[in-house]
């Protein structure tokens, strides 16, 4: 326990010192417009009270969790099929690679003129850009399956079916959930760039709409730290998924 | 006994930068049913090779290998191999392992099965256990038992002890003698050990250096339980290292 505390000491040490700093600055500086933390805390205290902001943190969540949730259910069949199939890799990898690096504030025009200004938008871009990273860590979890494990199920002649559900997939899972922590990741940073631009809801418009309507920028800042804090969550619960007994074995020793 | 195996005009030689590598170069020989032959010779000198090819994952170049009078082309659960490395898989406990080859058996049954075939590894207790949680002896021992639980004609073991510690490698070594006597399986013993080979084997196959052939054929006349130590294991085992070309060897053990 003194050893944990210990741990984060620097951390939070780190983290003090900057937000005081940053007090200082403010006041030093007389700016109008930019707010202490103290203003921020109550501008959070705001947002909480009226009940807006958990209205914006549920409408992000929503659209991570479609677009994530339908990257997921194409990515992991995609990267096995395209791991195992070479043919399939051939064909598809090099359009794959293409499209990877473009970036989803390139796709906002296309997202826009195709889905609308609706949620199907944002879910679009969310689903864009997360489902390259997962297919690219499944592909290379069937690629890097050790030839032992394959010999031994070839050796025992089993069907198919039992070589994909008990080797192939279990293999291959520890290496998928790094691409889905990737992808969640990519995810939420995606969907606060995707509310910027023609929606009423969703932490990414509330933060420009704090700034349009009355520069708000303690509101803005708020918005950011709380974006922060959920990205952290998001990811510490996929991090938990590695205790899970499917891939716990990969991380054991 | 009838003949098991037999290996006829064995040739295998792989790519590598300066054109082909001979590696194996005419293997014959023959496997009685039920006999445990060991392979011996020096290291890099093709016995894992000959091993896969007669195992059917590697294909040879030349010659064949007929089981049971029909030409093998590719592996099956006739005939399993044990390798050095193991193959046990991680992510399935102990129990899992052992059920994972038993196709064609009731659920209920194929677990029985696999208790039954812990049991005789020593492995009681231990059928929930992820392979992590266990040891390197209790390792092998699930390896083992995931090969003899499909009931394989012959056994094919590629170093199988050789990444143990010599202690657990000679119980290992009393272990499989056990189950031997009790499940006659014809077992092939790859091992760079001439003591493991007298230990264990009715016959003992001695290659040259790759490219490999056969260099001697050795009977191990010695009754079980044999003594290592015993005159007549010493004195084969002198001879058989005169003929892998260490002539002069100290007293205890020595391995090549």
């Amino acid at each position: 326990m003194i050893r944990r505390i210990k741990e984060i000491v620097p951390g939070v040490a780190l983290i003090a010192v900057l937000i005081a700093a940053w007090w200082v600055a403010v006041i030093l500086t007389h700016s109008l417009i930019f707010p202490t933390p103290w203003e921020v805390v109550t501008g959070t205290w705001e947002l909480l009270r009226n009940g807006t902001l958990w209205d914006h943190i549920g409408a992000s969540l929503m659209r991570v969790g479609a677009g994530f949730g339908l990257a997921v259910c194409c990515a992991l069949p995609l990267g096995l099929w395209m791991g195992w199939m070479s043919g399939a890799y051939q064909t598809l990898n090099p359009l794959f690679q293409i499209l990877r690096p473009i970036s989803p504030i390139a796709w906002i025009p296309i997202a826009i003129l195709w889905f609308g200004v609706g949620d199907a938008a944002p879910i679009y871009l969310i689903f864009i850009s997360s489902v390259f990273p997962m297919i690219v860590q499944t592909i290379s979890g069937v690629h890097t399956i050790e030839k032992r494990y394959l010999r031994a199920a070839e050796n025992f002649g089993v069907s198919r079916l039992t070589l994909f559900k008990q080797v192939v997939i279990p293999a291959v899972l520890p290496q998928a959930l790094v691409g889905m922590r990737i992808g969640l990741g990519v995810a939420w940073l995606v969907v606060v760039a995707a509310e910027m631009i023609a929606l009423h809801s969703g932490l990414g418009y509330m933060i420009m709409d704090s700034r349009n309507a009355g520069n708000r920028y303690d509101l803005v800042v708020a918005g950011m730290i709380i974006i922060g804090l959920i990205g952290l969550s998001l990811d510490k619960i996929m991090r938990m998924l590695e205790g899970v007994r499917w891939v716990r074995w990969r991380y054991a020793h | 006994m009838p003949t098991k195996i037999e290996v006829r005009g064995l040739k295998k030689s792989f790519a590598s930068d300066k054109g082909p590598l001979p590696v194996v170069e005419e293997v014959s020989f023959s496997v009685n049913d039920g006999e445990f032959v060991a392979v011996v010779g020096p290291s890099g000198c093709g016995k894992s090779t000959l091993m896969n090819m007669m195992a059917g994952f590697v294909q040879p170049d030349a010659g064949s290998v007929i089981i049971d009078g029909v030409p093998r082309s590719k592996p099956n659960s006739k005939g399993i191999l044990i390798s050095q490395q193991g193959s046990v898989f991680p992510w399935l406990t102990v129990r899992e392992n052992l059920m994972f080859g038993l196709n064609g058996h009731t659920s209920g049954n194929r677990m029985e099965l696999a208790d039954h075939y812990a049991d005789i590894v020593g492995l009681k207790g231990f059928e929930e256990s992820y392979p992590h949680e266990l040891s390197g002896g209790m390792l092998k021992r699930t390896e083992l038992a995931r090969a003899l639980v499909v009931k394989p004609e012959i056994l094919y073991m590629d170093e199988p002890f050789s990444a143990l510690d010599a202690l657990m490698s000679l119980r290992m070594r009393n272990e499989l003698l056990r189950i031997l006597a009790k499940e006659r399986h014809t077992t092939l013993l790859i091992t760079h050990d001439v003591e493991e080979a007298i230990h264990l084997a009715d016959r003992i196959v001695v290659l040259s250096p790759r490219p490999t052939r056969i260099q001697a054929i050795f009977d191990v006349p010695i009754a079980h339980p044999r003594k290592v130590s015993s005159r007549a294991a010493q004195d084969l085992r002198v001879t058989i290292l005169r003929e892998l070309g260490v002539d002069r060897d100290g007293e205890g053990q020595c391995s090549l």
